[in-house]
């Protein structure tokens, strides 16, 4: 049996566990993730731009501000409460467009088909992608189509790479959340991920969650419009939640974070699945959410106006940023007790009992 | 939330809380059994609230946490059989075997499914007749009826191709191996609310007079809990060592009369390791000769497969409640989530990944600094 010998004079039976391999959890959006990035990635890419690890890449291109950003879409099933494969590669690509301040001119589309995919479902996602370009509004203006053996695909993949131009003044980055800054989310956390949890096979329960999948830009535009420069960070909390988001740029930007957990919008129907599977929603995906953060005096005026908006209705402030504790997410509880909100190593496993 | 907000609200978390602070006249040493407790403990930072009161030990409730290593390296085995279909509750994925995971071993094609019931993996069986099916049966007598039922309805249906792994424990056995331990601190226990629902509370009526403990069978949500503790002190200040039951709503004493007959119909006491902690005689449950043919031991012709731990593993400590898991030197250094030496890492219940995932801020800042 390999042990593992530590300077104390301590022996543990068994050996650390470093994958050899690809593990479903690398795709997770926790510290694997970010393991491969750094690891593996990074240093074969690494460029300014590139280390930067916006949601998009801007860069200055004869003094106009284009940002790029590209995303692959595998979720499984297709189709789900509240959307589809082809409208969530509009609003993924949208969204994280938006959250660098960019207003999206085009998107070109690759579709990887797989052997047997009925006509009638390919038609309904191209229909359904269609609407949602249309609603942006921003064109499809380039695409891209391969067949794949049957097995070699889950019916289809989609990756979709968005152009876009920043708003004039706008600068809103990972690394730019400053101390004194609120925490705002434009809407109720969790839908996304346990209505696609719901919708799988072999899950004995329904939730009657609908997916929040939605293209933000509209609403980040007004919040742009109005607040320009103020607004420091924008984040979609796509895999891995709001709490592996704002770990994310508690790191990049070097300060600590304090949320309250009464504050924290969670739909009933969300709540209760994951304690039905023993998840935590703060790590559950959303596709039709940000978070906002920016300077505490502006958040009540920040607050109204995504409330004004459809997609912002459920908005609230949910916590603060401090100088205290920098790289640490802490939840203050309903009891008065605090926590820490790590990010997760993979995905979450349901518990047991 | 019906039944559950409730049992969160913060006002009647304070008034217990004071109660507690106001009953206690000395710093009582309680174990809540169950890693489900601790998880709520640690989340909410109840044992922060109650320092001056009660010292809260982490007892050895983790069913991850405490299945033996060999049932692990079993597993892996199983799983990478290009026959089988390995099946498991979602957290036994990342525990280490001796020498990789679960994941890793679907990483290298092995077919390992997450399933929320033992009767998904049966019908997996269903669905599937050119593959033999085996679900990891672990966990306390919380899961042993719905385990038992997979057996019994696999029997009944006469499905060949469907197994089970088990490692199942029974949670009165382990508490008089802590209380006869000679380093044991326990002055009281909160019992699982949930292996006394299936179970009752008959069973730890004699340890409480025997080991003159107060056992106290509590719920999960935090108002649960703070009842229980104030219980269990009251128990203590008073002299008194009953079995107490907080869990009302959920627990009567002869527990739930026909899932316990379909556990003993399938099941039998029997020896089993427990991680860290090692042999307790009669902890365990095994299939009964009659569901023998279900019993993937038997199938697969795994007793070969032997696997001794470290008696040097500090995880036996943290288990039996008598190191704190941020007193191990390898905590939060060489042993994480991400890298874990031992099981109590590994489980979002186990009692070394609660305090990293929860408690590793209030370790690395002084106290107050978040004010």
């Amino acid at each position: 049996m390999t042990s593992v010998n530590l300077a104390t004079g301590l022996v543990c039976p068994v050996p650390a566990n470093a994958p050899d391999r690809v593990q479903l959890g690398h795709g997770s959006g926790g510290k694997l993730s970010a393991a491969l990035l750094q690891e593996r990635f990074l240093p074969g890419f690494g460029n300014p731009v590139l280390a930067a690890l916006g949601d998009a890449a801007v860069m200055d291109v004869g003094g106009v501000e284009l940002a790029i950003s590209t995303d692959s879409f595998v979720v499984s099933p297709l189709e789900f409460p509240g959307g589809d494969i082809g409208s969530l590669a509009v609003h993924g690509t949208v969204n994280d467009l938006a959250m660098m301040g960019a207003r999206p001119v085009g998107l070109a589309v690759g579709y990887i088909l797989e052997e047997g995919l009925p006509f009638e479902r390919l038609d309904r996602i191209i229909a359904s992608m269609a609407a949602a370009a249309r609603a942006v509004p921003v064109p499809i203006v380039t695409g891209d189509t391969k067949v794949v053996e049957r097995g070699k695909a889950d019916g289809l993949y989609i990756n979709t790479t968005g152009l876009g131009v920043r708003l004039p003044g706008a600068t809103p980055g990972p690394d730019r959340t400053q101390v004194g800054d609120a925490i705002l989310v434009s809407g109720p956390i969790g839908r996304h991920g346990m209505a696609i949890m719901s919708a799988r096979e072999g899950m004995a329960f329904e939730t009657g969650i609908e997916s929040d999948s939605a293209a933000l830009w509209p609403l980040v535009q007004r919040l742009l419009e109005q607040f320009g420069a103020e607004v420091h960070t924008l984040r979609d909390p796509t895999r891995g939640g709001v709490a592996s988001a704002l770990n994310e740029i508690a790191a990049a930007s070097e300060v600590g974070m304090v949320l309250q957990e009464g504050a924290i919008p969670i739909p009933g129907p969300v709540a209760a699945g994951c304690e039905m599977l023993g998840l935590d929603p703060l790590y559950v995906a959303n596709e039709g959410i940000f978070l906002a953060l920016m300077p505490r005096p502006l958040a009540e005026r920040a607050l109204a106006l995504m409330r004004s908006h459809p997609l912002g209705a459920g908005a609230a402030i949910i916590g603060r940023v401090v100088e205290t504790h920098p790289r640490f997410v802490i939840l203050e509880t309903g009891l008065g007790g605090t926590r820490i909100v790590d990010t997760l190593p993979g995905d979450q496993l349901p518990r047991i009992c | 939330m019906k039944y559950l907000s409730e049992y969160r609200d913060p006002k009647v978390a304070r008034g217990l809380i004071s109660r507690i602070a106001e009953t206690a006249t000395r710093r009582w040493v309680l174990m809540e059994v169950c890693g489900g407790q601790t998880h709520t403990i640690v989340k909410q930072g109840l044992d922060e609230l109650l320092e001056n009161a009660v010292e809260m030990i982490h007892g050895p409730g983790c069913p991850v946490c405490v299945t033996p290593l060999e049932q692990i390296d079993k597993a892996l085995h199983l799983a990478s059989r290009p026959d089988v279909i390995f099946t498991s509750f979602g957290d036994m994925l990342r525990v280490p075997g001796s020498e990789c995971d679960l994941l890793q071993v679907r990483a290298r094609g092995g077919q390992v499914r997450v399933v929320y019931s033992p009767l998904d993996a049966l019908e997996l069986a269903q669905r599937n007749p050119d593959r033999q099916v085996v679900f990891f049966a672990v966990g306390f007598e919380t899961t042993a009826p719905a385990n038992a039922m997979a057996v019994w309805r696999a029997k009944e249906l006469g499905i060949r191709n469907f197994s089970v792994l088990v490692s199942h424990v029974t949670v009165p056995p382990a508490m008089v191996a802590l209380l006869e331990s000679p380093d044991n601190r326990v002055q009281g226990f909160l019992a699982a609310g949930h292996v006394c629902t299936i179970m009752g509370w008959s069973e730890y009526e004699p340890i409480a007079a025997k080991y003159r403990v107060p056992i106290i069978v509590t719920g999960f949500e935090p108002v649960d809990i703070l009842e229980g503790i104030y219980l269990a002190v009251r128990q203590l200040e008073e002299g008194r060592h009953e079995v107490e039951n907080q869990y009302v709503r959920s627990v009567r004493r002869e527990g739930t009369v026909p899932a316990r007959n379909l556990v003993e119909q399938v099941f039998q006491l029997v020896d089993r390791k427990w991680r860290g902690i090692g042999e307790i005689p009669r902890s365990g449950l095994g299939l009964r000769a009659e569901y023998a043919d279900f019993d993937a031991e038997i199938r697969f012709g795994l007793g070969a497969i032997e696997q001794e731990e470290s008696t040097e593993c500090r995880a036996g400590d943290v288990l039996r409640g008598v190191l704190k898991p941020v007193q191990c030197p390898a905590f939060g250094t060489i042993c994480t989530p991400e890298h874990p030496l031992g099981a109590p890492m590994v489980s979002s219940e186990g009692a070394c990944a609660a305090y990293y995932n929860y408690g590793r801020f209030r370790k690395a800042q002084p106290a107050g600094a978040t004010k």
